[in-house]
C-alpha cells in the first residue's frame, strides 16, 4: 500500500499552463452562458406565447438539452454533423453544445419565473400608462430576475463543470490541458489532482462572487 | 462475383442490437449507482439536518468537493488512484463507486430539504404522541418530506443517468461508448448518434414527464 512515488515536479512545472488553459474553460463558460441566457429566454418566451411551428421547435430543442447527456450533445455537434460536412473546430464544439444544454436549462427556469409574477402586475403597470416595453423591463423582469438567480448560478456552475467534457473532444481547456501533460509524462493520478483543485476553486470563486452580488443587487 | 472486401462496413440490424444491450448496460450502471447514492445519501442528509458540529465538518466539506468537481475529473482521479492503494477496479466498478458518490453527495441536500419541510410543530406532536426519534423519523419525516422532495430526487436521478455517459472515459461499454465503438467501424456518425440520442430520451423523457405530472397533482 502506497508505494507508489507521487511526481508533483512536471505538474508544479506545467501549472502556469494549466492555470492559463483554465482562463479558456472560463471563457467558453462564459459565453456559453451569455448566449444561453439570451437564447434560453427567448425560448421560454416562445413556449409561453407562441403556438405553431415555433413552439414546437422551442419544446423539442428543451426537451432534448434536458433529456440527452450533455457528452452526447457535445459529440452530436462535433461528429454527427460532419456527415452534413460541417466540421466545427474543438473550441466551437464546446461553446456549441455548452450552450444548446445551458439554454434549455435556462429556458425552463425562465418560463417559471415569468409563469410566478401575476399576469395582473403587467396589466396594473399598463393602466399606469407604461408601455408594454416599459413595463416589462420596469416590473416584469426584474423580478423574474430575482426568481432565476440563483438557477442562472447554479448553471453557471454548471458550465464550468460540463466545458471539461471538452477534454474528450480535443479542446485544450483546462481538462484537455491536463490530459495533453499527463498523457506525455504518465503521471496521470497527479496531473488530475491538480486539475481537481484548480476546479473547486473556481466554482468556489463564482459561488463567492455570485453570492456578494446578491447581497448588493437585494437589498431590498 | 468476388465481394468486395471493405474496412468499414455498413450499419446493420445487429448493430442495433449491440446498442440496445449497451443502453441496458447503461440502465444497470444508473440503477446500481443511484439505489447506493440514494441510500448514501439519505444518511449524509440525515447528517447534515441534525448538523452536529463534528459531523458537519466531516461531511459538509466532503460532499461539496464531489459537488464543485467535474464528474470526468473525479473519475479519472478515482481510476487512477485506487491501484494506488492496491485496489483493483475494472472500469465498471470504479465507475460505479465514484457515480454512487457523486449521486450521494446530490440526494443529500435533497434529503436535508425533506427533512427541512416537516414542520417542526408537527414532528414534536409525533414526539408528544409517544413515538420515539426513530419512529418519528420512520413514520412521520419519511412520508411527508420524502413526498415533498420526490421530484427533486428524480431529477438527480436522471441527471446522474445522464452523466452515467461519461464512465465511457474509464471504457466502460455502455450506450455512448458502443455508438462510438459503431462510428469508427462505420463511418456513419449522424446515423448512430441519432439512435443513440433516442435511446437516451426514451429512457429519460417518460420519467421527467411523469415526475412533473406528480408534482403538479401533489401541489394542488
Amino acid at each position: 500500500m502506497f508505494d507508489y512515488n507521487f511526481h508533483w515536479r512536471p505538474v508544479m512545472k506545467s501549472l502556469p499552463d494549466l492555470l492559463e488553459a483554465s482562463l479558456l474553460t472560463l471563457q467558453v463558460a462564459v459565453l456559453a452562458m451569455i448566449l444561453g441566457i439570451i437564447i434560453g429566454l427567448c425560448l421560454a418566451l416562445t413556449r409561453l406565447h407562441l403556438k405553431g411551428p415555433l413552439y414546437w421547435f422551442a419544446s423539442a430543442w428543451v426537451e432534448l438539452a434536458r433529456n440527452t447527456p450533455a457528452l452526447f450533445q457535445l459529440f452530436f455537434f462535433g461528429f454527427g454533423l460532419g456527415a452534413f460536412g460541417l466540421h466545427l473546430s474543438p473550441y466551437f464544439i464546446v461553446l456549441v453544445g455548452l450552450t444548446f444544454n445551458c439554454a434549455g436549462y435556462l429556458a425552463e427556469n425562465f418560463r417559471g419565473g415569468f409563469q410566478a409574477v401575476p399576469e395582473t402586475q403587467l396589466r396594473a403597470s399598463r393602466s399606469l400608462g407604461m408601455t408594454a416595453w416599459q413595463a416589462y423591463t420596469r416590473v416584469v423582469i426584474p423580478q423574474v430576475f430575482r426568481i432565476v438567480y440563483h438557477p442562472i448560478t447554479n448553471q453557471m456552475v454548471w458550465a464550468v463543470l460540463m466545458s471539461s467534457l471538452g477534454m474528450l473532444v480535443g479542446f485544450r481547456e483546462l481538462s484537455g490541458e491536463t490530459q495533453f501533460f499527463a498523457s506525455r509524462t504518465f503521471r496521470i493520478f497527479e496531473y488530475f489532482a491538480v486539475t481537481a483543485v484548480i476546479y473547486y476553486v473556481i466554482v468556489k470563486i463564482i459561488l463567492g462572487a455570485s453570492r456578494l452580488l446578491a447581497t448588493r443587487l437585494f437589498r431590498y | 462475383m468476388e465481394p468486395t472486401v471493405s474496412f468499414f462496413s455498413g450499419f446493420t440490424i445487429n448493430d442495433l442490437w449491440f446498442l440496445g444491450e449497451a443502453a441496458l448496460r447503461t440502465l444497470w450502471i444508473s440503477v446500481l449507482s443511484i439505489s447506493i447514492g440514494t441510500l448514501l445519501g439519505v444518511v449524509c442528509g440525515w447528517i447534515l439536518y441534525e448538523g452536529k458540529l463534528a459531523a458537519a465538518l466531516t461531511v459538509a466539506p466532503f460532499l461539496d468537493v464531489f459537488r464543485s468537481v467535474p464528474l470526468i475529473i473525479q473519475l479519472v482521479l478515482f481510476y487512477n488512484f485506487a491501484p494506488i492503494v492496491g485496489l483493483n477496479l475494472d472500469p465498471f466498478a470504479s465507475g460505479m463507486v465514484i457515480l454512487s458518490i457523486y449521486t450521494a453527495a446530490l440526494v443529500a441536500n435533497v434529503a436535508r430539504g425533506g427533512i427541512e419541510a416537516v414542520g417542526a410543530p408537527m414532528r414534536r406532536a409525533a414526539r408528544s404522541l409517544g413515538m420515539t426519534y426513530w419512529q418519528d423519523l420512520r413514520y412521520v419525516v419519511f412520508p411527508i418530506g420524502g413526498r415533498a422532495v420526490f421530484p427533486a430526487w428524480v431529477g438527480v436521478a436522471l441527471g446522474v443517468m445522464k452523466d452515467s455517459a461519461l464512465v465511457s472515459v474509464l471504457g466502460y461499454v455502455e450506450l455512448l461508448k458502443a455508438s462510438q465503438i459503431l462510428i469508427t467501424r462505420t463511418q456513419e456518425p449522424f446515423l448512430i448518434l441519432t439512435i443513440a440520442g433516442a435511446f437516451y430520451f426514451a429512457l429519460s423523457y417518460p420519467i421527467s414527464r411523469y415526475s412533473a405530472s406528480l408534482e403538479k397533482r401533489w401541489a394542488q
